[in-house]
């Protein structure tokens, strides 16, 4: 598990809940920090911005606790390939 | 003014499922979905690939001349809905009539397809101006206003929009101006195309729709699946319908609505089944008269337990006698539109005796524990039935029909 990524996350949730990072661990799920659906979005995004990377919603059901989130952020940046390019064509 | 019995006595629709109510009904009767890849815009861009889309659509394959340029898709499904609707109701127009007539329309986003072709234009092709015609076509109001000016009815028109309820709230409030005597006949109903690209990505932020296909109560349900169409109902007094000789197809017989007080995107069971009761009280019928129940059915994993627990609060042990099933596994969540959809899908299981399945139905879950039809059809005669539409915001909107009398 890289601690670069946990910082990010561990950052990211006590900036989002104006909680202080120490009260947050690894094992805290989402339900105990109180991060509801509308909550989980946002994180979600931001940490996709963060990392330059895409969260499929299958990978975001099963991040429910700061562990599942980090090791699964892990695995996306390692299979990072190429990034979205937002170039889609409409008339 | 006593209260009459409100008949529905013409419907149109266009949809995935066909661009007329003879094809609409061949599909759900036959748990046939119009689910695929979405063909408006590209996909590729998306991490959801399937949408209920009517493929293939040309605006001048039905509007000429300077309503091309003057109509959304989303006013054009209307406009289609409501032609089928009036040219059924074989309605005859006198300039008294048409004083006493009200339209009411139901559309979550109006124009917006329109919108994103504006603002793609500013900001990606960095023009300086945008179409002029944006704002009429944009405007939410716009399907009720080009009805109001094709058929030349000069009595109230107005737009409702309350998200995934818009149509039910357009048809309760149309019920009740007729059947309180404010007008003499209604045209009514919700249209949607939300298929831009602006608005999938918005969806995609959300992280409701499923990158498979849309499995209401279903144990492995992934999300909603997006869909477009406009559904359009004409309601008249009972007694004037039977006098100038018209067929009833339907009869809507209560409206009942509530707010859930709760949370901007969560469902509350509490306050859906208010509106359930309302309606029955409505109605001034039984819990135990209903048969059938269209539910909102989304295949979010929220939505389908939370109604699910809805249905079991207000109808106790009838639960296990009715008969749900949610045809948005075939015609998609149109939005605006769902709930005119529905009541057109509802109504004729009414009148043909055939239940429309909840397609793509592949594992029962506990928490779903209702008969929803799987996948096959239904012959069933029955005589009363609702149709749920429970709306992002906690806005929920319910919809009594009866049979209509042999």
């Amino acid at each position: 598990m890289s601690d670069a990524v946990a910082q990010k996350v561990l950052a990211a949730i006590a900036q989002m809940k104006k909680i202080p990072p120490d009260t947050i661990t690894l094992d805290s799920s989402l339900e105990e920090l109180r991060i509801d659906s509308l909550d989980g979005l946002n994180l979600f995004f931001d940490l996709e911005e963060a990392f330059d990377i895409s969260i499929p919603d299958e990978a975001a059901k099963k991040m429910q606790s700061v562990r599942q989130i980090v090791e699964g952020l892990d695995q996306l940046i390692a299979s990072k390939s190429t990034p979205d390019t937002m170039s889609a064509s409409q008339d | 003014m006593p209260r009459c019995r409100v008949a529905i006595t013409g419907f149109g629709v266009i949809s995935a499922l066909g661009r007329n109510s003879a094809e609409f009904w061949t599909a759900i009767s036959q748990g046939i979905p119009g689910i695929g890849p979405i063909e408006v815009i590209d996909r590729a861009q998306l991490r959801f690939p399937n949408a209920a889309e009517v493929h293939g659509y040309r605006t001048e394959d039905h509007f000429a001349g300077e309503r091309v340029s003057l109509l959304d898709r989303f006013a054009e499904f209307g406009m289609i809905a409501t032609r089928e609707a009036v040219r059924m109701s074989a309605i005859e127009w006198t300039s008294a009539l048409r004083e006493r007539t009200a339209v009411v329309t139901g559309s979550a986003m109006g124009g917006q397809t329109t919108e994103d072709v504006a603002f793609w234009d500013l900001y990606r092709l960095q023009r300086s101006r945008v179409n002029p015609l944006s704002v009429p076509r944009i405007m939410t109001n716009a399907l009720a206003s080009h009805i109001s000016m094709e058929c030349g009815i000069t009595g109230p028109a107005f737009t409702l929009s309350t998200a995934c309820s818009s149509a039910n709230h357009a048809i309760g409030h149309a019920f009740w101006m007729v059947r309180e005597g404010l007008v003499d006949l209604a045209l009514t109903g919700g249209s949607e195309a939300p298929l831009s690209f602006g608005n999938l990505k918005a969806w995609e932020a959300m992280r409701v729709v499923s990158t498979d296909t849309c499995r209401p109560f279903s144990k492995n349900r992934s999300g909603m699946i997006l869909g477009e169409g406009g559904g359009m109902l004409v309601l008249e007094p009972w007694d004037a319908a039977r006098a100038r000789g018209a067929e009833i197809y339907g009869e809507i017989i209560g409206f009942g609505m509530s707010s859930d007080a709760h949370h901007i995107t969560s469902p509350s069971a509490e306050g859906a089944g208010r509106a359930v009761k309302a309606a029955l009280a409505d109605a001034g019928v039984p819990p135990e008269a209903i048969e059938y129940i269209n539910a909102h059915g989304t295949g979010t994993m929220a939505n389908d337990a939370t109604e699910t627990a809805v249905i079991r609060n207000v109808f106790g042990k009838h639960t296990d006698r009715l008969a749900v099933s949610s045809t948005k596994s075939m015609h998609g969540h149109a939005l605006g539109a769902a709930g005119a959809l529905e009541a057109i899908a509802t109504l004729l299981s009414l009148r043909n005796e055939v239940l429309p399945p909840t397609a793509n139905f592949t594992e029962p879950d506990p928490a779903c524990d209702l008969d929803v039809i799987p996948n096959k059809p239904r012959a069933a005669a029955c005589e009363y039935a609702l149709s749920n539409s429970f709306a992002f915001g906690g806005l929920n909107a319910v919809l009594a029909f009866r049979r209509p009398a042999a």
